[in-house]
């Protein structure tokens, strides 16, 4: 079974990359559009892993991908102007791939240390916790003179392609997917159930919801990285609460715990805004206003399937 | 069977699918309107100056258009809001330039957005005018990126230079917003010119934009007994700091930058805010020519109410360009650049302007007093 889900995940990035090749022909508003909804898969199906798997309310998940995206936006701006020449595809790409490895376990350090503390606690407790988390990064990188303070980092290279956002958002699916699948990932979905009872079943709560918090981070670092060399340009004001409400509203929206129909929310919710656009001034309430239709038609998610069975 | 990872293939299909838009199609043909886009935060936290700026640019294209356009052809605004929000910029301005294929992209008032579209017309070769994003950084960017407004070091020399020449202030305190990168840039070209003028900077006290209590700074302001104090902050802090100091019994001066210009600075400041100076790009009351059609123009345009400096400026980053297009004699992206950074005394509504060698605005600012309520106009400083 395992190798049919690898197989998937080689065709997806092959395809990506093929796809991705073609870059050129393509619309550039289109294609910056199609990219997004790459980074904004890999934001909602990891803080899936939190939220819905798990059964935490993190609202920090903002904070974590500001410090990936600022971490990879500052190590290629510091490694840039050393190459000499214009280094080819693969060196570019293996210097992206690293410095986006290096947001990605940077957040995910974050994560840590965030979750050991905090993740004894439950509920509105939690969230409240990382909605603070999420603000003193913000605060952090509005002071801190070597990443542009309150003005933000520019000249990032453009670095992120259709390969680069579909690859990793296909690696993502299937990284959580196959760890919440696994035996170990059983225990997240106890954890969600009834902490009690999987506490009694000798499964430590804390454990599992720190291991959850620290591969969501980690993710949403890449994502940042992916953010942060597609805008080009990283502001403070990128990445505050309503960054990480967004991402909590696709995954409500998909059905907590259900990856699938995450990831369907994640490109509906990218996607839409743009189709919107003939509508000007009228396009945030419509926006509003299909939320709203939609979570009143399907309270438990836009899709019912795709769920794991233990649950 | 596990469902899910047949959904990898199908995220890869939507991304295929999201693709299948039309490619750009170029050439122009002369029978159609010459297509301007625009970007601007019309709802939103900034919705304010957003608003105000869109306006101006609209009035600009509509008179260009009465007047007959340019070339022959007539002119095309397409707006599109980026909600004051971080990360929209980036995907209206690539819209704007590869969707809607417009000749110049115009915007916006802040810098933190302008300087996230920026690189974006420039590798497109697109010409882009800021109307009011005043950090330096914005145009450092590329040669493609212009603006038509001062940046914060000229304004801080010029409040430097009113403080001491015309208040005869010797001894200044300086009170920084430090959680704003516009109010820190003011008050670090401020000190420098003022220091070097033979004034002495008598204190130097932060505030956080959106404190409500500034009295324990004030006290200490008090105490180093200055000649003036110079608060570069925006309107709504500005005016309780007027209100404290004039409690504390502080009556010289406060002057300040154009952040100080809106019309709550005197709704929550009444009395505290008389008498007190400001620098900024416009004044409405200023008697040439150009400003008083503007003025009348706008008022009849949009409901009597009267100009402020976005409008002013999103006027004259439309005025500009259309004049730049028209000296190219073509809409072709590198020659409207050439144009654009040969402007040279360009009669604007916010005063003559020349383009230099950072593509920045050359120009004169205008000193405000606070007087019954009102912005009334002082004096001109040329650059």
């Amino acid at each position: 079974m395992h190798t049919r889900a690898k197989r998937f995940l080689i065709l997806a990035i092959l395809v990506a990359a093929g796809v991705s090749a073609l870059s050129a022909y393509f619309n550039r508003y289109y294609l910056g559009v199609a990219i997004d909804v790459g980074i904004n898969i890999i934001l909602a199906v990891s803080l899936n892993l939190i939220n819905g798997h798990t059964g935490q309310f993190s609202l920090g998940h903002a904070g974590f991908m500001a410090v990936g995206g600022y971490t990879a936006a500052a190590i290629t701006l510091a490694i840039t102007p050393h190459l000499s020449g214009s280094p080819s595809v693969v060196l570019s790409g293996l210097l992206f791939a690293g410095s986006l490895l290096a947001g990605g376990l940077l957040a995910a350090i974050a994560g840590l240390a965030v979750g050991i503390p905090t993740l004894r606690l439950r509920g509105d407790y939690l969230a409240i916790v990382t909605l603070g988390f999420g603000e003193i990064i913000r605060v952090v990188l509005q002071n801190m003179e070597c990443v542009g303070a309150a003005s933000g980092l520019s000249g990032i290279p453009e670095r992120t392609t259709l390969f680069w956002s579909f690859g990793l958002a296909a690696v993502t699916v299937y990284v959580i997917g196959s760890l919440v699948n696994s035996t170990y990932g059983r225990g997240f979905i106890a954890v969600h159930d009834d902490e009690v009872a999987a506490s009694a079943s000798g499964i430590n709560p804390t454990r599992y919801k720190v291991t959850a918090f620290v591969i969501g981070a980690f993710f949403a670092g890449l994502a940042g990285g992916l953010f942060a060399h597609h805008k080009l340009f990283l502001s403070p004001t990128n990445f505050d609460f309503m960054k990480s409400i967004d991402i909590v509203v696709m995954v409500i929206l998909g059905g907590m715990g259900r990856t699938g129909g995450v990831i369907v929310a994640a490109i509906i919710l990218t996607l839409l805004p743009e189709f919107l656009r003939p509508f000007a001034e009228y396009r945030m309430i419509i926006y509003a206003l299909l939320i709203i239709l939609l979570m009143i038609a399907r309270p438990q998610g836009l899709f019912s399937f795709g769920r794991a069975k233990a649950a | 069977m596990k469902h899910w990872h047949g959904w990898i293939s199908l995220i890869v299909l939507a991304g295929v699918a999201g693709l299948t838009g039309c490619k750009p199609s170029g050439g122009s043909d002369a029978d159609n309107p010459i297509k301007i886009g625009e970007y601007a935060s019309l709802s939103g936290k900034e919705a304010n100056f957003g608003i105000s700026s869109h306006e101006g640019t609209l009035l600009a294209i509509e008179s260009l258009n009465n007047a007959g356009g340019v070339l022959g052809r007539k002119f095309q605004l397409i707006t599109e809001d980026d909600l004051s929000k971080a990360g929209e910029p980036a995907t209206v301005v690539n819209k704007l330039v590869s969707k809607d294929n417009v000749v110049a992209v115009l915007g916006e008032v802040a810098s933190s957005r302008s300087l996230e579209a920026a690189p974006i017309c420039q590798q497109n070769q697109i010409p882009m005018i800021s109307p009011s994003s005043t950090n330096p950084k914005v145009t450092e960017t590329g040669d493609y990126i212009f603006r038509v407004c001062f940046i914060d070091p000229f304004q801080g020399t010029v409040m430097a230079n009113f403080s001491y020449n015309t208040l005869k202030a010797r001894k200044v305190a300086v009170f920084t917003d430090v959680k704003s990168d516009y109010s820190k840039g003011l008050a670090k070209y401020f000190k420098e010119s003022f220091v070097k003028l033979g004034g002495q900077i008598t204190a130097e006290l932060d505030f956080n934009g959106g404190d409500k209590d500034f009295k324990a700074q004030l006290t200490a302001i008090k105490a180093s007994n200055p000649d003036a104090v110079f608060v570069p902050g925006y309107y709504t802090d500005v005016a309780l700091i007027c209100i404290q100091a004039k409690q504390l019994g502080i009556n010289v001066p406060l002057t300040g930058g154009d952040g100080w210009e809106g019309e709550d600075l005197v709704k929550i400041g009444q009395d505290a805010v008389e008498g007190n100076y400001f620098s900024t790009h416009y004044a409405p009351d200023v008697a040439t020519t150009n400003s008083q059609k503007f003025v009348a123009d706008y008022q009849k345009r949009f409901n009597g109410k009267t100009p402020d400096a976005m409008a002013a400026l999103g006027y004259d980053s439309a005025m500009i360009l259309a004049d730049a297009i028209k000296r190219a004699g073509t809409t072709d992206g590198p020659k409207v650049r050439t144009a654009l950074a040969a402007t040279k005394n360009f009669d604007g509504v916010t005063g003559i302007t020349t383009i230099n060698e950072q593509r920045d605005a050359t120009k004169p600012a205008v000193i405000l007093q606070v007087t019954k309520g009102k912005f009334k106009y002082l004096e001109t400083v040329n650059p």
